[in-house]
């Protein structure tokens, strides 16, 4: 439930960049990696929660995760980790050094103008 | 009606990685070490804590922030061994936010310690996601919680420095069915390089090793404090 934190912080940015045009957005989309262990339903229902009585009530969210990447020690290919089943697809080894995993962004909010 | 996007590119958590930044910066200024101790609820970790302070009692100065939703049950404990611990309750919170850290750290005496750990609030996702300025995680798992936790979490496995597998006396009964190897294995798929250490804080058996891993390792993150204090990358 961690989620709950990255909405307060997301709608208070959120609300920042509205107040400063004075417009309602309608959707936003952030963007993660995998060792945030964001839940998607779980992100919105707490955005959509704490949103209530706000500009940002009712706004779509959209998630994109990003791959965690790494470097094969044996042959220094850089892939996309497959977390289950984790090994370098050119050479097999599972020797590898993890890559900085993708931060919580927020990517970019989309406001309806008339 | 027409849509406009507005590109933004801010990371969502940057107040409490201000916060993290902030409290690594304090640690650096005092020459301490500090490491987050990440786990499900009851694997032991105060009963690790405490046994841990007395093994090194004399030689390493240990001060202990607690992470409970309620109560200062744990902190006591510690106090109990004549250190010093502040307690956090978070009322509900899941983890410890940076702030709430630093704003413990002050409470501490921190001109007397070498290192400080933080004992976060039992829970094996959300906790191991904020950044609290210290220098690593260590994940505890408990052998009667099962061995497919590495698998099933693979994210703060990923992330922790060192591994404590506890609980190691209820092995020989078998009241526990738990396969060692296939935890270990498990929980090095992510993260080859990390020291694992099977252990009872109960009767003690595995914590000369662990104690003497976290002296080497707390003397090797000392030495790389200074002007290039704490600019070590994190990985996460």
């Amino acid at each position: 439930m961690h989620e709950m934190m990255v909405a307060d912080s997301l709608l208070r940015i959120i609300l920042q960049e509205c107040q400063g045009r004075g417009a309602k957005p309608s959707g936003a989309r952030i963007s993660c990696g995998q060792l945030n262990a964001i839940n998607d339903e779980v992100l919105m229902f707490a955005l959509e929660a704490i949103a209530k009585g706000t500009l940002c009530e009712g706004i779509r969210l959209e998630v994109e995760h990003k791959p965690l990447q790494a470097e094969c020690h044996a042959c220094t290919a850089v892939f996309g980790v497959d977390v289950d089943l984790p090994k370098c697809p050119r050479c097999g080894g599972d020797d590898f050094r993890l890559l900085p995993d993708a931060p919580l962004v927020l990517e970019s909010i989309e406001f309806n103008e008339a | 009606m027409t849509m406009q996007r507005l590109d933004i590119g801010q990371k969502i958590l940057s107040e409490n990685e201000r916060w993290a930044a902030e409290n690594s910066r304090l640690l650096a200024d005092k020459g301490l070490v500090c490491f987050n101790l990440i786990s499900s609820p009851g694997s032991g970790k105060t009963s690790l804590l405490v046994r841990t302070i007395r093994d090194l009692m004399g030689q390493v100065r240990i001060g202990v922030i607690e992470g409970d939703i309620q109560t200062d049950l744990d902190a006591q404990r510690i106090r109990a061994t004549g250190v010093p611990a502040v307690q956090i309750n978070t009322q509900g919170g899941c983890h410890l936010s940076a702030a709430q850290v630093g704003g413990a750290l002050r409470q501490l005496p921190l001109d007397g310690l070498d290192l400080v750990f933080i004992e976060n609030v039992g829970n094996l996702v959300c906790p191991g996601a904020f950044e609290l300025g210290e220098h690593g995680k260590i994940v505890v798992l408990s052998v009667a919680e099962g061995d497919d936790k590495p698998a099933k979490y693979p994210a703060i496995f990923a992330k922790a420095r060192a591994m404590l597998i506890n609980k190691i006396d209820m092995l020989p009964s078998g009241t526990v069915d738990f396969d060692m190897a296939k935890a270990q294995h498990e929980a090095r798929r992510l993260n080859r390089g990390m020291a694992i250490f099977p252990i009872s804080a109960k009767t003690g058996e595995g914590c000369a090793p662990w104690c003497q891993w976290l002296e080497a390792e707390s003397r090797r993150l000392k030495a790389l404090q200074g002007p290039q204090a704490n600019t070590e990358p994190t990985a996460y």
